[in-house]
């Protein structure tokens, strides 16, 4: 090794090496010293791309709003890259409070509020809604079909013993069931409550398989109705709607990003881009924006 | 700093409160690591001795096909188990999607290529002579067999471990075929995702050092073993 | 005694490379015969089909004149082996040894007799209990040894079982190994790349150059008398002298190897075309003027150093006579004390009775008339 850095060949290669090196910081010194003397000719500095991070919830990423929503904010500020992670609501704020996050679009508007009053968020703004629906088996065994009381649905569901998937994990849908059952005055439990801690996708699956009640987002069943076999048995119970809000984090490592992003949502362009959203597949909006 | 702290904490409380909801997952996880070691030992370890210790046409693709199937991401094979047994797959008639089942049939066929190539490994690496020894001795081919898989055993032992470790801290196919049910089919693995997912790091945390820990006595039992046979044969 | 053990045309190939091709070999019941050769002659595949443990792609084995095969359950457990490396099975000395018994199933007090009984005679009494993985290089190999006894079988075959050992141990195992083999006069079949240890174990010898044999039969013959020019150098020894007869009287006959007569006993009619040789183990050297006492030596010679190497101990000297190249070995004091070296004139002496004769013929083989 030593002979070989030694050997006359490789001598030659490093001073040659070295000549190129002194060459080009030569020439780009050269180049900032004559900078200054032609402004003129200078081309417009590239913008600076930085990312920004929005955490959200896996339900608003399974419904597909993302792939409208980013690339239309990324035409409107080509200097930010928008990055979605895409997790449970509670995981969401979780990461809101570590600062991993700039910006935070979720449906859990007590909890949201918390976050804010804790101070981990600068403000909270209404974005937009959608609402539940509970879903079922076409047979609709416990013969709930038709009412718009999700309390009551739900009470006929547990006196039934029909089976029941709860998302169990934390989420702002798991956390809408719960409140639906609390308002029935139901603990539910038992062999017919079955808790499987994952997303909405795979919550409407499971439900599809084993022929089971389930509540879900409007638009992630609209977005999974061809493939799954349930039918909307529960809907339009104020209770059902689910209104989102966009937060910009504390402190947050890109705040001009965060902030561009939560103004651009609740500005007439971004709300557009919601309210179409979802029209051409299913023939209705998945959500409704209620800025005000 | 103080999360990991908390986590361990956690662990430890989890464990001495003793949850029922704890050793449900706790039990379904022995009983799916359990149930598709033991399968996956009934079928990988006879496929693994005769890839390793006979010569036959097809041996090659089949060795390939077994190295293949190390190496398939455990999610794919709970894709494709998950639509065998779905309501509109072949197999949905059977209703077993969503249980201990499913899990274990999607865990069996993670657990069988890796205990049938790692055994197929230990037993061609019994030398050939030893087992021209035994046929010399009168040893019928079953005999020369079966002693060739004893001089391998530890190999065996260790494609077991194997096997076990990798259904044990398997997640992506269990997941989807299992469903994560709580008190039904929810393990520590699906149980850790649920839990971070909620942005609980700590009781996920928690989670994975009870997991660690099964393992680890696992594989201390295994290093023990194998320590004592080495004392005993002198190596 | 008839022969115990026999091969015909036996043809092994693995892939499109032929291992052994030979048309004949036989093992006289209660004899022991070496297959000698350099590391990969064939040696081992023939031990392997001959103690039916591969199938020849042609060819046939013959146990006791009844034509035998690798699924011929009875003929195998006739039939036990100890190879090279050992081989011991993990366990104790005892469950070694009593493998083979297990497997024909002897009744385990009588198991503990055999294998009592198998381990003193390979020199390991009381061992029984001790574990098989712990032990040194020559011990494994009596265990070895012991397990193959212990079937007292038909037809022990032995594959180099002592070439890995270290040559204090090798020397002492091969005379107890020799003598172990013939206490029972066993009919035995041993695979050697040593012509030291073929000379000491066994009365034929079958020498394998790639898969064929060059020289087959009476050790000493071969030994004293390699076929060609390959042989003789494998065997440490020069090709043999081709001549004529020219008196034979009394059992002496005198050889006319193109210039020097050479005397050997035997009794052939003059004028016959013989072949001569001897090994070098049996020619002495002295020096050229040395007054040599007169003794039963019947061949004398003058000649030349020509070539001299030192081989492990001994020097490797080969002598002119008259055009005529005899080897011969010297010890290493003999060489110093002599001052011998290439061009030193020395005399040739050595017995007319360490002359091996063959009627002449190119074919290469040995006949030996029984």
């Amino acid at each position: 090794m030593l002979e070989h850095l030694l050997s006359p060949a490789a001598r030659k290669r490093a001073l040659l090496l070295v000549l190129a090196v002194v060459t080009a910081l030569s020439l780009v010194a050269c180049g900032e010293a004559e900078e200054p003397e032609s402004p003129g000719e200078a081309t417009p500095e590239p913008v600076e791309v930085t990312n920004v991070i929005l955490a959200s919830t896996t339900s608003t990423e399974d419904s597909g709003l993302f792939s409208e929503l980013v690339p239309a904010f990324q035409d409107a500020y080509p200097q930010y890259r928008l990055d979605v992670v895409a997790v449970g609501t509670g995981q969401a704020l979780e990461i809101g409070r570590a600062k991993d996050a700039d910006v935070l679009l979720v449906h859990a508007k007590a909890d949201e509020e918390q976050f804010v009053a804790d101070g981990y968020g600068v403000e909270r703004r209404d974005v937009m809604y959608n609402d539940f629906v509970i879903v079922g088996p076409g047979s609709d065994p416990g013969g709930i079909a038709g009412t718009d009381d999700a309390a009551a649905a739900l009470t006929a569901i547990a006196e039934g013993g029909y089976t029941f998937i709860s998302r169990g994990d934390d989420s702002g849908t798991h956390k809408k069931e719960l409140s639906l059952w609390e308002a029935a005055g139901i603990e539910p439990a038992g062999d017919w409550y079955l808790s499987i801690g994952q997303g909405m996708g795979d919550t409407l699956n499971m439900a599809s398989e084993s022929k089971a009640y389930t509540i879900a987002d409007r638009g992630t069943y609209l977005s999974m109705k061809d493939r799954i076999e349930l039918v909307v048995v529960v809907e339009g119970d104020e209770r059902l709607f689910n209104p989102y809000g966009v937060i910009v984090v504390t402190d947050a490592s890109n705040p001009e990003g965060a902030q561009a992003f939560a103004d651009w949502i609740v500005s007439a362009e971004g709300q557009d881009v919601i309210r179409e959203f979802g029209v051409d597949t299913y023939g209705e909006p998945l959500f409704i924006p209620n800025t005000q | 700093m103080q999360v990991f702290v908390d986590a361990v904490v956690t662990a430890v409380t989890l464990l001495f409160q003793g949850s029922a909801e704890l050793w449900n997952v706790i039990a379904a996880t022995f009983e799916v690591a359990i149930i598709s070691t033991v399968a996956g030992v009934a079928f990988g370890a006879p496929m693994g001795f005769v890839m390793g210790a006979t010569r036959f046409r097809g041996r090659r693709l089949l060795i390939a096909l077994t190295n293949t199937g190390m190496a398939v991401p455990p999610v794919v094979i709970g894709l494709v188990v998950m639509m065998f047994l779905s309501r509109r797959g072949p197999l949905g008639f059977l209703g077993l999607l969503y249980s201990v089942d499913a899990m274990s049939i999607a865990q069996t066929l993670i657990s069988t290529p890796i205990i049938a190539g790692l055994t197929a490994a230990a037993v061609a690496s019994v030398p050939y002579k030893l087992r021209l020894q035994a046929r010399s001795l009168g040893a019928s081919r079953i005999q020369e067999a079966l002693l060739a898989l004893k001089e391998a055993r530890l190999g065996v032992l260790a494609a077991v471990a194997s096997g076990f470790g990798a259904v044990v801290r398997g997640v992506g196919a269990v997941m989807m075929v299992g469903g994560n049910i709580e008190g039904q089919t929810r393990v520590l693995t699906t149980a850790i995702v649920q839990e971070s997912r909620k942005g609980d790091f700590g009781l996920a945390l928690a989670l994975g050092l009870i997991l660690m820990f099964i393992t680890f006595t696992m594989n201390g039992f295994l290093t023990w073993y194998q320590h004592s046979n080495e004392r005993f044969e002198g190596r | 005694m008839g022969l115990a053990l026999r091969a015909e045309g036996i043809r092994k190939e693995y892939g499109k490379h032929v291992v052994v091709d030979i048309d004949h070999v036989e093992v006289a019941a209660g004899e022991t015969l070496a297959l000698l050769g350099p590391s990969g002659a064939g040696k081992t595949t023939l031990l392997a089909v001959l103690g039916l443990l591969e199938k020849p792609d042609a060819g046939q084995v013959f146990l006791d004149g009844r034509p035998v095969s690798s699924k011929d359950t009875q003929a195998r457990m006739q039939m036990a082996a100890a190879f090279q490396s050992p081989y011991l099975f993990k366990g104790t000395i005892a469950d070694n040894v009593a493998y083979g018994l297990k497997l024909r199933g002897i009744p385990a007090a009588r198991r503990r007799e055999a294998v009592a009984e198998a381990l003193e005679r390979v020199g390991l009494s009381g061992w029984e209990s001790r574990s098989a993985l712990t032990l040194s290089g020559g011990e494994a190999q009596r265990v070895a040894l012991a397990r193959a006894l212990v079937l007292k079988p038909r037809v022990l075959l032995l594959d180099e079982p002592l070439s890995s050992l270290d040559p204090l141990i090798k020397g002492r195992l091969t005379q107890d190994f020799a003598r172990i083999i013939h206490e029972d006069s066993m009919t035995t079949v041993y695979v050697t790349h040593d012509q030291n240890e073929a000379m000491a174990v066994a009365e034929t010898v079958v020498i394998l150059r790639d898969g064929r044999v060059v020289a087959q039969g009476h050790v000493d013959d071969v030994m004293g008398l390699p076929p060609d020019d390959w042989t003789a150098g494998f065997l440490g020894s020069e090709p043999p002298l081709a001549g004529t007869v020219i008196s034979s009287a009394e059992g002496l006959v005198a050889i006319d190897v193109g210039g020097p007569v050479v005397y050997a006993t035997g009794e052939i009619a003059p004028g016959t075309r013989v072949m001569a040789g001897v090994r070098p183990e049996d020619v002495l050297l002295f020096e050229g003027t040395a007054d040599i006492p007169r003794s039963t030596a019947r061949n004398r010679f003058q000649g030349t150093v020509s070539d001299i190497q030192l081989w492990g101990v001994m020097y490797h000297m080969v002598v002119e006579v008259d055009g005529v190249r005899i080897a011969s070995r010297v010890s290493r004091a003999s060489v110093r004390e002599m001052g011998l070296a290439q061009g030193s004139q020395v005399q040739v002496v050595f017995k007319a009775t360490a002359v091996r004769v063959r009627p002449f013929d190119e074919s290469g083989r040995l006949d030996r008339d029984e």
